[in-house]
């Protein structure tokens, strides 16, 4: 998800070449990709850790930007002795090629996002997690206890952290009304005024809304198309195209064209409604009708890591209600953990309420959470459009 | 004769004492270069030749493992689809930025090396050399909030009874904004060879009764070459291989051949497929420096 909202632009490349051939030094030989035909995870049986024995010392983390902030590590590695080295990823791939080789006995955590877990699972760079040392596994949601996107046959490949969704963020100005349907981000009236991620998850978000708008596609589920499904869903976004302003790259991107009134309306996080009105800007956003795709994050445990202890330890810390509390309002996103709402509300009024923490589970089963889409369907035939096809067919529609 | 025997004897000890120095000295210079060589050779040219196997690599669809086979799969996927539009949507924006900064850096160039005084030159290099000091990513969200709607140039132009030009998130944000981020880099080598030239050149054309165009043309001109072909081949690689601007300052037409690379490389995993598009600038800059080259550009460096 943020790949946008973090950066990786930080770094920059003046010939681009450079980078890009060191690059292919590191990662040529790394395999990155998803499981096997067979789709076994590789890592399924390694028995996991039974007790949490004495810290390790450090801790090295894979996250996003904003995940290893000092207001919970500074305490952490006071409590646990526990020295954290945090390395902040870009995006989903790129820390899928930093964890290539079980996190290659340097990493012990990363922050993935669900587009990246079976990525992981099935490359057999993570391995399960004993949930039973997790304390406060049990007061998490119930629909993020054991997840489809990090959980596979009842075996856990890490504990879920923060989630949200992907909400219709749009002008008051223009709709009087709140929109009801995705519908206007392919409207013609909107030409040139509509934003969308530029990331190739998007094209989860049109399957979704094709899903009820051509029933006769018989989309059952946006990350799992077939052939003729992706190509509908393709022929939609090339034909967004004319009406989009922008495909933004940074939560600060969309929060600009918003705030400078080049679009009306757009696909978004919460962070960025919260942001605009907090700078007074009119705008406000929704799920409409048709649901809507969200992120969810968790950490996982890398194959080869060093400093299991250490990573047993952190996985309980940022689970714990305050630092979840901490996290979800430091970075504007919902947490797992469900006591965490009254300390939301109390580092922040109605900040409980602004990230939806406070919804019926009803709600969540709405949000159809970010997966990598594989070849392999639920219907059990491998014809589903796989993630590299994602990424090829992205590149022609923005190209 | 014996004159002829007494050069040789004579010359032989000299020559002697020469060749084992220049030995020694070939001993020391290749000592000293080997580690800068070796880098150059290990880390520079072999990762250059790692990417251009990987090119020929492919990425298993179904299990996105990369397949180590020989294919030319890749190029054949980079000239179809939105590929070549992107590849020639760059190189006409690197011409366009290229063509642009050398006639907005001419002038200045000229006023800098020619006709300003000591003094005021060097207060003219400061200027044109400042910008550097500041961060790209800051003079881009500069031209952010100057271009786009609500922002500087569009209120100039309501207050000025015109209609909105909304720049902002196009092509032509883009344009603006490398032309003004690689101006030094043009200016500079300009700058260099123009004020290489001597004055006699100059009065010697008045003398021989050419006007000041055909001075200008025919001895000013050719000799600047250098300087603006040097010139030339910063600002056009610089925008070639960029892609923080478009991804800031782009619109929705504004993908460039390097983020098609980033995105392939880093959202895709496709790394062989970022190879074969990463091979387009390489084999692109070979051609422009090699037509560099023949027109003289290397002199002026």
């Amino acid at each position: 998800m943020k790949q946008s909202l973090m950066g990786g632009f930080g770094r920059r490349t003046v010939v681009g070449l450079m980078a890009l051939s060191i690059g292919v030094l590191s990662v040529a030989v790394i395999p990155s990709g998803a499981g096997a035909a067979g789709l076994k995870a590789p890592t399924a049986g390694i028995k996991p850790l039974q007790k949490i024995g004495k810290g390790e010392g450090k801790l090295n983390l894979i996250a996003w930007e904003g995940y290893a902030t000092p207001q919970w590590v500074k305490p952490f590695e006071t409590a646990t002795g526990c020295q954290v080295n945090a390395k902040y990823a870009g995006s989903s791939g790129e820390m899928v090629s930093l964890m290539a080789n079980g996190g290659g006995h340097q990493y012990d955590l990363v922050s993935a996002s669900g587009d990246a877990d079976l990525r992981l699972i099935y490359g057999g760079d993570v391995k399960p997690v004993n949930m039973k040392l997790i304390s406060d596994w049990h007061q998490f949601r119930p629909f993020l206890k054991a997840p489809s996107f990090n959980t596979i046959n009842g075996v856990h490949y890490g504990v879920s952290l923060q989630f949200g969704p992907n909400v219709l963020l749009y002008s008051t100005k223009t709709f009087k009304t709140a929109p009801t349907s995705w519908s206007i981000l392919y409207s013609k009236k909107y030409s040139g005024e509509v934003t969308v991620p530029n990331n190739p998850i998007q094209i989860a978000d049109a399957a979704l809304y094709l899903e009820s708008a051509k029933p006769s596609l018989g989309i059952t589920d946006p990350y799992e198309l077939t052939q003729a499904q992706f190509t509908a869903t393709i022929n939609l976004l090339k034909s967004q195209k004319p009406l989009i302003a922008k495909y933004w790259n940074l939560a600060s991107d969309e929060i600009n064209l918003f705030q400078s009134k080049t679009v009306v309306a757009g696909a978004a996080w919460p962070y960025q409604t919260n942001t605009l009105q907090a700078n007074k800007a009119a705008v406000a956003d929704t799920i409409p009708k048709e649901g809507a795709t969200g992120w969810a994050d968790t950490w996982m445990l890398a194959t080869n890591a060093p400093d299991p202890n250490c990573a047993y330890k952190w996985m309980n810390w940022v689970s714990t209600p305050k630092v979840q509390a901490e996290q979800a309002i430091s970075f504007g996103e919902t947490p797992a953990n469900s006591l965490a709402c009254p300390i939301m509300n109390q580092m922040q009024a109605g900040s409980c309420d602004g990230y939806h923490a406070n919804q019926p589970d009803s709600y969540f089963k709405s949000i159809k959470f970010w997966k990598t889409p594989l070849s392999t369907c639920d219907n059990g035939k491998n014809d589903c459009v796989p993630y590299q096809q994602w990424t090829n067919a992205w590149t022609q529609i923005t190209g | 004769m014996t004159t002829s025997v007494d050069t040789k004897a004579k010359s032989g000890g000299p020559r002697a004492l020469h060749s084992s120095a220049l030995a020694r000295s070939r001993w020391r210079t290749a000592f000293l270069l080997s580690p800068p060589l070796l880098w150059f050779l290990v880390i520079y040219l072999s990762s250059l030749v790692l990417m251009l196997i990987t090119s020929f690599w492919s990425v298993n669809d179904f299990t996105s493992q990369i397949d180590h086979q020989l294919t030319g799969s890749n190029f054949s996927q980079i000239s179809s689809g939105a590929y070549p539009s992107i590849i020639l949507r760059t190189v006409l924006l690197a011409a366009l930025v290229t063509i642009t900064d050398a006639v907005v850096a001419f002038p200045f160039a000229y006023v800098m090396a020619r006709v300003a005084t000591q003094r005021s030159q060097r207060l003219l290099l400061g200027a044109v050399l400042l910008p550097l000091w500041a961060s790209y990513l800051a003079k881009v969200y500069a031209w952010i909030s100057i271009l786009e709607k609500g922002g500087a140039l569009n209120w100039t132009f309501s207050k000025l009874g015109l209609p909105d030009p909304n720049l902002g998130f196009t092509n032509g944000a883009m344009w603006i904004a490398f032309c003004y981020i690689w101006l030094p880099y043009m200016i500079v080598p300009i700058y260099g060879s123009l004020e290489r030239i001597p004055n006699s050149l100059l009065d010697a054309s008045a003398d021989l009764g050419g006007s000041s165009w055909s001075t200008f043309r025919r001895v000013i001109l050719p000799l600047a070459l250098p300087g603006l072909l040097a010139g030339s081949i910063f600002t056009f690689s610089l925008t070639l291989g960029d892609y923080v601007t478009p991804l800031l300052i782009g619109g929705s037409n504004s993908t460039l051949i390097g983020n098609a690379i980033y995105e392939n490389l880093l959202n895709g995993g496709n790394l062989p497929l970022a190879a074969a598009l990463s091979v387009v600038p390489i084999v692109i800059m070979v051609v422009y420096l090699t037509i560099a080259k023949r027109l003289g550009a290397f002199e002026a460096l």
